[in-house]
Parts: C-alpha cells; sequence; structure tokens
C-alpha cells in the first residue's frame, strides 16, 4: 500500500479531508506535525491547505521554516512526490519548490465556491487519471490566490508545460488564469483549487478524486522517482 | 550596541496592489481628490545588536532576503537609527 504523509501546520484545517481523500483513493495517510524533523520514507507528502501561522507576514512565509520542512525539501529535491493545495501551495512557492508567489486577490475578496478549471499537464503525479484538455469543477477558498510571477518566468512555465492546471474563468486575477503548477519533473505539483473537498460523489462532484487516484496510478507507472530513503526502509518493502 | 530597525516593505511597482487601489477609492471618496498612487504595505520594526550601522543594516537585508519580504512580489527598504 502506497503511504503518504500529510503535514500538519498551526492553522493548518485541510488535513482531516486530506487524509480522507488519499484512504479512499487506497493510500495510507498518516498526520506528520509540523515540529517532527524526520519523514518515514513516503512515497508522497501533501501539504494540505489552511492558514498556517494564521498567514502572518505573507501565506505560507512562516510554515516554510517549521522543523518539517528540512525534511519535505530534501524528500523533494530527491525527486520524492509532493503536493502542495491552497496553503500547501503557498508555502511550496514561499520555500522555493514551485516559481512564484500567491499574493492577495483582485478584488480583495476572500473567494470561496466552486470554480470551473482544465487540466493542462495529464502528466503529473497527481492528474495521469484525467484527459488532457478536461474540464471539471472544484471549490476554491483563499484571500491570497492570486498567482503572480514575473513574465520571463511566466513564458517559461508556459513553453515548457509546467501549468497544471487553470481556470476556465479567472476568479482572483492570477497571471495568465495559473490555477496550479508544478516542476519540471512534474513531481511537485501545487494548486489552489481544493481537490479534497470535491472528492465525495454523495456530497459533491467527487471529481476531485481523481487527483488522489492519479497518484496511485503514477506510482505503479513507475512515474514516481524513488523518494529519499530517510527511514532505512527499501521503498519496495511496504508495496503491496 | 543596539539599534533600532524600520524595515518598509511595498507591493513590487508595476505589480496589481489591490489594497492601494481601494484605500485610494476610499481616499477619492472622501473628497481627496488630488491622490493618487497609493500602495499599502507593511512596516517591521526591531531591535538588533550590532557593532556598526552598517553591520545592523547587513543583517536587516539577511532578514529580510530570507523571510520578512518575499522578492516575487515585494520591494523592502531598511532604516537604521543608534539605540542611545
Amino acid at each position: 500500500m502506497m503511504r503518504a504523509a500529510v503535514i500538519t501546520f498551526p492553522g493548518s484545517n485541510c488535513e482531516h479531508d486530506t487524509v480522507r481523500a488519499l484512504t479512499q483513493a487506497g493510500i495510507h495517510a498518516e498526520l506528520v506535525w509540523h515540529r517532527e524533523t524526520s519523514l518515514q520514507a513516503p512515497d508522497v507528502v501533501l501539504l494540505p491547505g489552511g492558514f498556517s501561522y494564521g498567514d502572518y507576514l505573507r501565506s505560507g512565509a512562516i510554515a516554510r521554516f517549521s522543523p518539517i520542512m528540512e525534511a519535505v525539501r530534501t524528500h523533494a529535491l530527491a525527486g520524492g512526490a509532493v503536493i502542495g493545495i491552497c496553503n500547501g501551495f503557498q508555502v511550496l512557492c514561499e520555500a522555493g519548490l514551485l516559481p512564484g508567489a500567491l499574493t492577495k486577490n483582485a478584488g480583495l475578496l476572500f473567494t470561496s465556491r466552486t470554480v470551473r478549471v482544465t487540466i493542462e499537464r495529464s502528466d503529473t503525479i497527481c492528474t495521469v487519471d484525467f484527459e488532457q484538455g478536461a474540464r471539471l469543477s472544484l471549490p476554491i477558498a483563499n484571500g491570497e490566490g492570486r498567482f503572480v510571477a514575473d513574465e520571463q518566468t511566466l513564458d517559461q512555465l508556459e513553453a515548457e508545460g509546467h501549468v497544471v492546471l487553470r481556470y476556465a474563468e479567472n476568479p482572483n486575477g492570477s497571471a495568465r488564469g495559473i490555477a496550479g503548477i508544478c516542476n519540471p519533473q512534474g513531481t511537485i505539483v501545487g494548486m489552489m483549487p481544493h481537490p479534497e473537498r470535491a472528492a465525495n460523489a454523495r456530497l459533491n462532484s467527487g471529481e476531485g478524486g481523481r487527483f488522489f487516484s492519479s497518484i496511485v496510478t503514477s506510482f505503479h507507472s513507475q512515474m514516481l522517482t524513488s523518494p529519499p530513503n530517510t527511514s532505512g526502509l527499501n521503498r519496495d518493502s511496504y508495496v503491496e | 550596541m543596539k539599534y533600532r530597525v524600520h524595515v518598509r516593505i511595498l507591493p513590487r511597482p508595476g505589480l496589481l496592489d489591490p489594497q492601494g487601489q481601494a484605500v485610494e477609492h476610499a481616499l477619492a471618496t472622501l473628497a481627496f481628490a488630488n491622490v493618487g498612487n497609493v500602495h499599502v504595505g507593511k512596516a517591521v520594526d526591531l531591535d538588533v545588536v550590532a557593532t556598526s550601522e552598517a553591520e545592523a543594516a547587513k543583517h536587516a537585508r539577511a532578514m529580510c532576503d530570507k523571510l520578512l519580504a518575499n522578492p516575487v512580489i515585494e520591494d523592502y527598504a531598511v532604516q537604521v537609527e543608534p539605540i542611545s
């Protein structure tokens, strides 16, 4: 069974939804408190939504210095899978694991509603179960969700295909309607929409569940490179 | 020696500043029609122990680069004064 670590910061509030969505996809998920300093060689690390450290200073700015983030960085830079959702995306940008930044929404509104997004890249660790160009509805809930980067970075993201999700109708003034991006390898993904809030077909569209099933698909198709072996466990030893 | 450091952080020029725009509109509503180019940022004041004013400023800039400001969206300015 695949193993996921869901990092919990003071002020995170989507960690249980994230664990539930992962569990539903057949992934063993554990919460990891931000004061921890090591990861038990998970296959994927998730940084959940919320308001880590009250969003003080800037969203994600203080969480990036949490003790666990050194282990997350090591995992990420060794090719391990990392997914940041909403506040988690902000943390990834602040940590320099993804380019750009997320800042105050145009119009200053805290935007909490369902939006239409397009899957721009269906070969990342969390989008392989989608068709390229697929449209789906996902909830967003943020006050600082406007993606910003300099023109050169934006051109590079577009040219190299690192835009994973794009808003059908831009809700907050994000540069080029970008809702989610990835690193060149597609192993680090950040997105503002909340797929974990749309992963239960009885309560909502259920379409968000495919982001989590994609993790399993990409794992079995060997898309994920071996994560760092920090606990002495062989990765194969817990593949069922 | 102890120095008082004033850090001023503002959105980078050219970047949409919705807070600045909202304040500008509010000022216009209050009949301050002669106001323009309003920007809203943050101020961080802190004391730092250093051997000189220049060293205190260097420490402050390092704090800005690492934590206080995000170079993608913000510019900062540092001002240092000795505490007598």
